[in-house]
């Protein structure tokens, strides 16, 4: 049994840990990158419907990925990742060619050093994301070979925000502009934030940023208002192969496991989940995923842990904080109207 | 909005009052938040389409309110396409809204550098007077055979394949009508 | 093969997805490594423009193994028909069929006929024609014809008749085995294996296989019998006319196939009725006769109804038997008039008017620069699109006025820009890639001057109309004629629904529409836009308009949008059943014959007369559909047959073979024939080629280049470029190359680099990726490089045009240039700008010692002594004439 108004650990309904009465059941995404097509309409379809403005014609080379991370002006991410390994269940071609060694290192290095260069909001007021280091196609030790590669894969995945079950972003929130939608989501309220920024930090993932000249705090919102009148997300319906599904969080959890028991059945010994745990540092997201590869090869954190994660103590033996917490909210609120 | 409403609504108030201490739920949700919904279900009305771009034919539902497009996304009652779409069919609403959209007509006279306006009526009575006299130029009505030709040279098209069966009707059977032979397709490319 | 689905169709391929989690194997053979390749079970590399000898490998792996599906094989193809004795082969005769006329570069393909079946008439009855002439430009249109084939062809049910089709197969095929493959190809041994086993495997009785193929196809100077090759595959192993079989052309807009059903092309008339021949076809009589030939099989025997219906909607109470219903007023082809000769035209001053209609080709096309400086001088363009293309731009942006080579204020041309309405805004049908129409409803008005094609072309014929009023000239006569009264709405914008209607066809006599091309008569008492569209207005009802949910219907869904014929879905689909009409397998059901009821019924509309019994066989001298047995599935074939060789209809030979594309690195390891002896090249300054073997020098284009699209954007930009949820997404012309290659020619990820072929020159962001790997050719290593096509000088990304570096040579039955392969240079480094880039490109053109003929001389038996053929031009920029050399 989870306790109540928990900030960290498994949470068993967190739209009822959030005041809810009679909340739907907890909606997430899981998506499965194994037919995953990298084809991007995702980004577009959220763009579409959720009015988010380009971000710019960056030139990333960073394989097939423009877009590089996750960001106000971003809220769909498909990350591409080249790799001089093999993929269960697949022969890439290349035995008995004249192959010399892999280049994707290289692909890799000056994709990091553009990264580099990439701003986000936030950053200026230190409170920049949490530093995920620089991509990399490779794990150490895993080099094409001196004489030449024999293996080659290509993974594609998309990155979303995560819908902790304890998130960070909502729980350092002093303005009350994040906050738990019935259907267990976390969901920037345009109306309340003030762009303070702290959320930005809040983050473990490095979701949540900050727009440019607006200022105020943005993220994947799991299409609140499409689930408010029944609808899916624009995400998962667009997915032209399925590999973004969405529905009740119970309902994914068990077909994501059934999915990589079929995976390792077909030789796909690779397959695992991502973000579904509700033990792991975040309480288990809504948002989870079926990876090829270590985390870290997709650009996420390999242990995510909500910030807040001491919080309770605090709270259990010293009110104060919650109070400052509190204060903080009413003088940001306060100064928000005033703008 | 009285004071106390006022109060009510202030996330804080509710935090420390509702089911929701922690200030993460109900409390801090805004008014905008609970009146949200999606634009779709406000349409006025819903006009069943097909993507413009590739071959594969998904269908698309066009939200319209006010006279205006709204949305754009798949339907998901397609056999072919269960409501799925692709970045450029996602993209649909940009390509048909966005501020690249040509809407007048232009002119670009000989030995001109730039372009200068013309009326669309004018335009049209133009191009009817051009292609009189270019079909002229280039009427051919026999072949050094001696064998009927009965047609002209002198005036060639080529158009894209997001044309409307409709159109290109209309398209091969007026140039078949004015005898011009080099009308071509994207088909061909 | 030649698809990238994922990338290209991403919607279609989650088909291939959720297939292959209920356990299909997906193969991908392509040059490249793509988003395809990432999620199918096995990447097979092969070199751009061999997928010939690849599939000929699989013919051979068949045949000699005797894995060919035998009853379906024996019912259902021409296996046992016996060729004539006068045929000889590419085996026989270097890579050449008999028939081989060097001079035209043509075939007379009279002895590749049947035995029994007497050549047709245009063959016998005069002398060759020159390739010029018409019959060249029929293919594509109405069925081959093959005289007699109604009647008793020699057939060997045995297969062992030296001269039986299945014979001859596997002779022709006999070399082309793995180890030639791995030479030819450069795809190991171990890969092309691999396909073979899968591909036999899971095809038979039980289990089908199908072939997805799209531009990767066909935009080769072999393109056809690459389709060709698939199809002799899928018929030996019984995998046409069947659920999960067949060979699947993806293609790559809205409704292009709709614009070869209805076409837009020069030498055909809607539904695939050939445009007529000035020599050949002067009447209706010797038309009709044309298409339908004595003693044939098939539907194409209607053709005189098909055509006099169209006659009639054409030209409505002004068409009577009396005058041929009016036949003459159509104009006659007589030669090449396709969009490539046509360009052509427009430099040499022969072309006064061009219009372009929601198309780019100053990217979209070969040889950009010929596109342009062809529009460059004209007296007038119109241009109609939703943005400010290139090719609408060209006299004050293009490439050569960087050059030098147009000069805003020395370029006549006189251009009109009119917008237009997009897909939203106007009502009408597209044809998708599985010929269904769907209709789309008009969702809102079009503002200010945005107007639909199917305005601007009524309101130009009302104006032509209005214009030449009373003119006793009897060449306005056609136009005066023509039936042009569609409903309109709100105003003067026509009905597409009133237009479809015509396209439907009406019964004159009642007023009311037609329900199929069954009731299509050919005494003037019906009429009809396009005969294979019949049907969509049945029961007066819009039937490409239907939206019936999909769950609420089987599998075939026959009750969304209308497929044409007849809303079948699989076409032949009486292949999906036995000789005695029963499914060949259960779980592979499709359609089948009911006794109980006497008709043919299943899941999908019967591609078969529904009441003729499977045993049905028909009395002596029937001729047309009344010839088809019971047993004949391919009910538009002369002879009811599909067809493994084919006697008739292709200008390249009955069988495919493998030949090197027009620019290759390598020669030919098969025959003396290095290329397609019968491709179209224009020997020409203005469209110089890179040398090929056995021409010297071909080591000055060492590497093999072919194109490619993104998912992210579309075609020529038009519709991608200037949306910026698109740009952002892939905002950089990029070329990527191997790992290898980078090495060796020093190119950095993200670094510049500029590729070259005797063209031009363009720049790209060099994209150093594992996907691209080398490949051992006849114990060389090739480097394939790839470029997608999509930049221009305009809209929010920008990038230079990739199809400038290609140059115009064809498919000969087609017409469909070869740009997805040539070859070329890459080098560090951007290109040079202005004047200097000519240089440098004359350059490169003088170390490649290209001359008018290089590539002209096609036939290449004899080595460098065949013919060239060239035809004389000026040009300011081009390769230096044979003379100048001396």
């Amino acid at each position: 049994m989870s306790s109540r108004h928990s900030l960290f650990g498994p949470l068993e309904d967190v739209a009822a840990d959030a005041g809810h009465t009679d909340p739907p059941p907890r909606v997430g995404f899981f998506t499965d990158t194994s037919i995953c097509i990298g084809c991007k309409a995702c980004e577009v379809a959220c763009k579409e419907w959720n009015l988010v403005p380009d971000d710019g014609f960056n030139v990333l080379g960073m394989s097939f990925d423009n877009t590089g991370m996750l960001g106000a002006d971003s809220w769909r991410h498909v990350a591409f990742v080249e790799q001089a390994l093999p993929l269960g269940g697949q022969n890439p071609g290349l035995s008995g060619l004249p192959i010399g060694p892999s280049g994707s290192e290289e692909q890799a290095e000056v994709a990091a050093a553009g990264l580099r260069h990439d701003e986000r909001g936030g950053g200026e007021l230190g409170t920049g994301p949490v530093d995920l280091g620089m991509p990399s196609f490779q794990r150490p030790g895993d080099t094409g070979g001196a004489e030449g590669r024999t293996d080659f894969r290509w993974l594609m995945m998309s990155d979303v925000c995560k819908h902790c079950t304890h998130a960070g972003c909502l729980d350092v929130c002093p303005t009350g502009a994040l906050f738990r939608t019935e259907f267990g989501t976390v969901v920037v309220q345009q109306d309340i934030c003030n762009g303070c920024g702290y959320c930005v930090s809040g983050c473990p993932f490095g979701v949540i940023d900050r727009r440019h000249g607006d200022g105020r705090a943005q993220k994947c919102t799991l299409c609140y208002d499409r689930l408010r009148d029944g609808m899916e997300p624009a995400c998962a319906k667009a997915c032209p192969t399925d590999s973004i599904q969405f529905g009740p969080l119970d309902e994914l959890r068990e077909r994501a496991r059934l999915r990589v028991e079929q995976l390792h059945e077909d030789g796909v010994t690779e397959a695992r989940l991502y973000g579904d745990d509700p033990h792991d540092g975040v309480g288990g997201s809504g948002a989870f995923f079926l990876l090829l590869d270590d985390p870290e090869v997709y650009g996420l954190p390999p242990d995510p842990v909500v910030p807040t994660r001491d919080l309770g103590t605090m709270w259990k033996y010293a009110g104060m904080a919650a109070g400052v917490l509190a204060a903080a909210a009413v003088s940001a609120f306060a100064g928000g109207r005033g703008r | 909005m009285g004071i106390r409403t006022w109060i009510r609504s202030w996330p804080v108030y509710r935090q420390l009052t509702g089911d929701d201490p922690l200030g993460r739920g109900t409390a801090a949700q805004s008014p905008r938040s609970a009146a949200l919904g999606a634009r779709t279900t406000s349409a006025d009305r819903t006009a069943r389409s097909v993507c413009p771009f590739c071959a594969v034919g998904c269908a698309q539902n066009v939200y319209v309110k006010d006279g205006r497009i709204v949305q754009i996304e798949g339907d998901p009652d397609s056999p072919i396409s269960r409501g799925r779409l692709c970045p450029k069919g996602s993209a649909s609403k940009q390509l048909v809204t966005g501020p690249q959209r040509e809407r007048k007509v232009l002119y670009r006279a000989p030995y001109a550098t730039e372009w200068t306006e013309l009326d669309l009526d004018t335009a049209m009575d133009m191009v009817t007077d051009r292609v009189i006299e270019a079909r002229r130029k280039g009427w051919q009505d026999t072949d050094a055979h001696g064998n009927r030709l009965r047609r002209t040279m002198g005036i060639a098209g080529l158009g894209g394949a997001t044309l409307d069966n409709e159109e290109n009707y209309l398209i091969k059977k007026l140039f078949t009508a004015m005898g011009a032979v080099q009308i071509e397709n994207q088909a061909r490319i | 093969m030649g698809s990238n689905m994922a990338e290209c169709h991403p919607v279609g391929f989650q088909w291939v997805t959720e297939a292959k989690a209920r356990g299909a194997k997906v193969f991908h053979i392509d040059p490249r490594f793509t988003r395809t390749s990432a999620l199918a079970d096995r990447h097979v590399p092969l070199r751009a423009g061999t997928d010939i000898a690849f599939l000929g490998g699989v013919i051979n792996y068949i045949l000699s193994h005797d894995l060919d599906f035998r009853e379906y094989v024996l019912a259902y193809t021409n296996a046992s028909f016996i060729v004539r004795e006068d045929y000889r082969d590419a085996e026989d005769l270097d890579g050449l069929f008999s028939g081989y006329d060097p001079e035209t570069a043509s075939y007379d393909p009279t002895t590749w006929q049947y035995e029994n079946t007497e050549p047709t008439s245009r063959d016998s009855a005069r002398p060759q024609e020159h390739k010029e002439e018409a019959a060249a430009y029929e293919h594509g249109a109405h069925g081959p014809e093959v005289k007699g084939a109604a009647g008793n062809i020699a057939t060997d049910p045995t297969l062992q008749h030296p001269r039986c089709v299945y014979q001859i197969l596997k002779r022709h095929y006999a070399r082309y085995t793995p180890e030639m493959v791995e030479e030819v190809c450069g795809t190991p041994k171990e890969h092309f294996l691999r396909v073979c086993e899968v591909w036999t495997a899971n095809s038979g009785r039980e289990r089908t296989s199908a072939v997805v193929y799209s531009v990767g196809w066909t935009q080769h100077s072999t393109g056809s019998q690459y389709i060709r090759a698939a199809s002799i595959v899928q018929l030996l192993l019984g995998n046409i006319g069947r659920p999960g079989g067949g060979v699947f052309a993806l293609r790559g807009h809205a409704s292009i196939q709709g614009s070869t059903d209805i076409p837009t092309l020069f030498n055909l008339l809607p539904g695939y009725l050939p445009m007529p021949s000035a020599s050949t076809t002067p009447d209706l009589a010797s038309y009709i006769e044309h298409i339908r030939a004595d003693g044939q099989k098939g539907f194409w025997h209607h053709a005189d109804a098909y055509i006099v219906s169209l006659l009639k909607e054409y030209w409505g109470d002004a068409a009577t038997p009396e005058n041929d219903f009016c036949f003459d007023y159509l104009p006659r082809i007589d030669g090449d008039h396709g969009t490539y000769r046509t360009v052509m035209d427009m430099i040499d001053g022969k072309v006064f008017g061009y219009f372009l209609l929601g198309q780019n080709p100053a990217v979209g096309s070969a040889h950009g620069k010929l596109q342009r400086l062809g529009m460059a001088n004209l007296d007038w363009m119109v241009v109609r699109d939703l943005v400010m293309i290139e090719s609408a731009t060209f006299w004050k942006d293009s490439p050569e006025v960087e050059t030098g080579e147009i000069v805003p204020e020395h370029c006549r041309t006189e251009v009109f820009f009119f917008p237009a309405a997009s897909h939203v805004e106007k009502e009408g049908t597209f044809t998708q890639t599985q010929r269904m129409l769907q209709w789309r409803e008009k969702a809102v008005d079009p503002v200010g001057d945005q107007r639909s094609d199917l305005w601007f072309f009524h309101q130009l014929g009302l104006r032509l109309k209005e214009r030449l009023a009373g003119s006793t000239d009897e060449r306005d006569r056609p136009l005066l004629d023509l039936a042009w009264d569609y409903a309109t709405h709100d105003g003067d914008e026509p009905s597409a629904d009133d237009v479809l209607r015509h396209i439907n066809g009406h019964d004159l006599t009642t007023g009311r529409v037609v329900d199929s091309y069954l009731d299509l008569k050919a005494d003037g008492t019906t009429s009809c836009g396009c005969w294979i569209y019949s049907g969509v207005y049945a029961d007066g009802v819009n039937q490409a308009a239907r939206r019936k949910p999909r769950r609420e219907q089987n599998l075939y869904a026959l009750e969304w949008g209308w497929v044409w014929p007849l809303n079948r879905r699989v076409l032949y689909n009486r292949a999906s059943a036995d000789l005695q009409g029963r499914p060949w397998s259960e779980r592979k059901a499709l359609v089948w014959w009911d006794e109980e009821r006497g008709e043919w019924t299943g899941h999908d509309v019967p591609d078969f007369e529904p009441r003729k019994p499977p045993g049905y066989v028909p009395p002596p001298g029937a001729t047309g559909p009344s010839a088809l047995h019971g047993d004949d599935p391919f009910i538009m074939q002369a002879d009811g047959k599909g067809w493994l060789f084919a006697p008739a209809g292709l200008l390249d030979g009955p069988l495919p073979t493998h030949y090197e594309p027009h620019e290759s690195p390598v020669r030919n390891p098969l025959y003396g024939q290095q290329g397609n002896p019968t491709r179209r090249v224009y020997g020409r300054l203005d469209n110089p080629s890179n040398p090929a073997p056995p021409e010297p020098h071909s080591e000055v284009f060492p590497y093999v280049l072919t194109t490619a699209r993104l998912t992210e954007h579309h075609t020529a930009g038009g519709m991608s470029r200037w949306v910026p949820y698109l740009s952002e997404l892939q905002p950089y012309l990029f070329v990527e190359v191997s790992p290898e290659l980078a090495r060796a020619r020093g190119l950095e990820h993200m670094g510049w680099a500029h590729v070259v072929t005797s063209r031009t020159a363009v720049d790209a962001r060099v994209m150093v990726t594992d996907r691209m790997k080398p490949l051992r050719v006849q114990d060389r290593v090739i480097h394939q490089i790839w470029l997608p096509y999509h930049w221009g000088g305009s809209g929010l990304v920008d990038g230079d045009v990739v199809n400038d570096l290609f140059g115009v040579a064809l498919e000969p039955n087609v017409f469909i240039q070869e740009t997805k392969v040539t070859t070329c240079d890459v080098r560090p480094g951007r290109r040079p700008r202005g004047r200097e880039l000519l240089d440098y490109v004359t350059r490169y053109r003088e170390r490649a010692g290209i001359t008018l003929e290089t590539g002209t001389r096609v036939a290449t038996t004899d080595g460098l002594g065949g013919v060239s053929h060239t035809e004389p031009t000026k040009g300011p920029d081009g390769p230096r004439r044979p003379e100048e050399d001396a």
